[in-house]
């Protein structure tokens, strides 16, 4: 029952952000002076012309009425203009980008396996490697190790990652000539090639991230081993390599998951500055051919689109949460 | 590379209510231990200068940022010689195509990151602050909406979203105001939940309940009484924030949608490098090493503070529920 529920709160908060995030994007957007309309007129642009195609793309309604076309179009697609000319944009219409002739969801579509290979090896990278360190140097806190692990730590939150970035592909790629300085190759291609082109992205993006896990999961693992339920476990006769793995870092985690649930935003934003580093078609790329355009549909497309990325793997983060926290599942506030 | 996640360190380990003199001595002893720390705070300080006196330091270097030297470069347009065009003339070389000299570009590029770190950090303090109290110290509705507005901020993809405005923005709107803008409004969600969950801890604290019942007014309260008990807080989070700004700035330069030419950015010129750092890896070195150092000196320094504000994080114990 309290599944249910908690599950159906998170439901709605999902659907409330997603509304909101796109109605943000759009009212922006067509406030801003980057008029497509104008970009599409072509010369001369009379003021006749300008109206038809400020029509034909809808941008002569109010701003509610082009998000609520907007909407609509995600669920039932969009067909732009009327008569003799028009474009059809089929469901799940993210708007339709007059620049490049194309829907602009099929423009995601066509990127999005670049961006999701990146960020998913980053994720996992960083979670194994953050948790990792700071675990162990919790347990050896004071020691050398936990010094140097925390100087490394501070160190790496504050290199921006482009730097790290360029640098190692002058070191690995250029110097040592040991991996692909650009480019991306698809998995279906050659699975071998792929992972081969990622290294280094994955590399540079995760360990950055990393710095902050380590940290935030040294000070937890401190605070879980000097909790009573610890000297319990210990005093029970469990080995140290029991109560250390099954009961502190469960319990440490929690908080570590709340942090990289708010970071699913930072990765998808490190994402658009790695693909710039390692040149790599991904969503970021196509975000700044898109500003490099002026394209504002695919801006708007990419930029709701990312967002639903973020609001879909919040929740799922959420429903990891309250499976390792049943405090979570039972109303209390997690944060 | 990020605009809050250095401040969500401080979020779980927040400082204990502080603020009393012998406390305060106390502090100073704990952070003057902390070597680390003590030389985060004298980088940030030595920049600080730098970035003040700009333009004196490059007139009395004899270089300046916006002038071009066509005869130091090679026929390719990059620099010409080695190591990036270094020479007694220009120090740190100069810029490919243009030959500007690196070193001016490198100091009046300090005051473009400390401008818009500084300035975007006062608007993410001053937002979130004001939003946490008010939801602390009010609860229902007034905390409801500050928490759907967090959600929907987590939600945002921050720099794709900044990029996108960047982008967008008119022409006519002053660039570094809208990055401050952007930056501070993007970064004040860690602030407004760890402020919210000492408000709530202090609204039912003895000294806050008397004054309501003299009569105080809520803004009396909010300001003069809960307020100053979190001084502590808001300092580490300020000293946190700051750096995490500068690399908002810098990322969105990068990306070519932050500070336009000609004014002197790090992150633009780091941006510029990846076209060229093939064949002058020096021109990305400089800022870079600028950037990076700027940023390591604040988060050490914060990093020490908290750490003496915070006698917990350094010896813990089982923390109360406060700033959830």
């Amino acid at each position: 029952m309290t599944l249910v529920r908690f599950l159906a709160t998170r439901l709605a908060t999902l659907a409330f952000v997603l509304l909101a995030v796109s109605f943000l994007t759009y009212a922006l957007f067509v406030l801003l002076p980057a008029d497509p309309a104008q970009l599409a007129c072509g010369r001369p642009c009379t003021p006749e012309r300008l109206e038809t195609a400020r029509a034909f793309m809808g941008l002569d309604k109010s701003v509610v009425e082009q998000w609520w076309d907007f909407l609509r179009g995600v669920f039932a697609g969009r067909t732009f203009g009327s008569a003799n000319a028009t474009l059809t944009c089929p469901s799940p219409c993210l708007g339709y980008s007059f620049v490049r002739n194309a829907p602009v969801t099929e423009l995601i579509v066509g990127r999005f396996p670049v961006t999701a290979s990146i960020a998913v090896g980053a994720a996992v990278l960083w979670l194994v490697v953050g948790v990792g360190a700071g675990a162990v140097a919790a347990v050896r806190r004071g020691t050398a190790l936990d010094r140097g692990l925390m100087i490394a730590a501070i160190t790496g939150v504050s290199a921006p990652s482009y730097l790290v970035g360029l640098l190692g592909i002058l070191l690995f790629g250029f110097t040592l000539d040991m991996v692909p300085v650009a480019g991306y190759v698809p998995f279906a291609t050659s699975p071998v090639d792929w992972a081969w082109h990622l290294v280094l992205p994955w590399t540079v993006l995760a360990l950055l991230s990393a710095a902050i896990y380590t940290r935030l999961t040294r000070s937890q693992m401190l605070e879980e081993l000097g909790s009573p339920y610890v000297r319990t476990a210990r005093a029970k006769g469990l080995s140290e390599r029991r109560v250390v793995t099954r009961h502190a870092l469960r319990n440490a985690a929690v908080p570590v998951v709340t942090l990289f649930a708010l970071d699913l935003g930072v990765l998808l934003g490190g994402t658009v500055i790695t693909e710039r580093v390692f040149s790599m078609p991904g969503l970021g790329a196509l975000l700044m051919e898109a500003v490099g355009a002026t394209d504002v549909p695919l801006l708007v497309g990419v930029t709701v689109f990312t967002a639903a990325l973020v609001v879909v793997a919040n929740l799922a983060v959420d429903v990891v949460h309250g499976a390792l926290d049943p405090r979570v599942r039972h109303g209390g506030s997690s944060r | 590379m990020s605009i809050d996640r250095s401040a969500e360190m401080v979020g779980p380990a927040t400082p204990a209510v502080t603020g009393s003199p012998t406390h305060r001595a106390s502090l100073w002893r704990r952070l003057a231990r902390d070597r680390f720390a003590l030389a985060g705070g004298v980088v940030v300080v030595a920049y600080a200068l730098v970035a003040l006196a700009a333009p004196l330091v490059t007139r009395a270097l004899g270089v300046d940022p916006y002038t071009y030297d066509l005869d130091a470069l090679g026929p390719t347009g990059a620099p010409a010689g080695p190591a990036g065009g270094i020479s007694s003339e220009h120090w740190f070389g100069v810029e490919p195509l243009t030959g500007r000299d690196l070193l001016a570009i490198v100091v009046m590029g300090s005051r473009t990151s400390l401008l818009v770190g500084l300035g975007a950090t006062v608007v993410s303090m001053v937002v979130g602050t004001v939003l946490g109290l008010l939801a602390g110290y009010f609860g229902g509705w007034v905390d409801w909406v500050v928490a759907r507005l967090i959600d929907v901020l987590v939600g945002l993809p921050a720099l794709v979203f900044m990029i996108a405005i960047g982008a967008v923005a008119p022409g006519w709107f002053p660039r570094l105001l809208l990055l401050v803008l952007v930056i501070g409004l993007f970064g004040w969600s860690s602030i407004a939940r760890v402020v919210r969950g000492q408000t709530m801890a202090l609204r039912s604290a003895g000294f806050v309940r008397a004054s309501r019942a003299l009569g105080a007014s809520p803004a009396h309260v909010l300001f003069r009484q809960v307020l100053p008990n979190l001084a502590a807080t808001l300092v580490v989070f300020t000293t946190i924030s700051i750096p995490g700004a500068i690399g908002a700035e810098a990322a969105l330069s990068f990306l070519g949608v932050g500070v336009p030419p000609p004014t002197p950015s790090w992150g633009r010129s780091i941006g510029d490098a990846v076209t060229w750092f093939s064949v002058d890896p020096v021109y990305l070195i400089f800022p870079g090493l600028a950037l990076f150092g700027i940023t390591l000196a604040f988060n050490a320094f914060g990093d020490g503070l908290r750490d003496a504000l915070d006698p917990r994080s350094a010896a813990p114990r089982r923390r109360k529920g406060g700033a959830r």
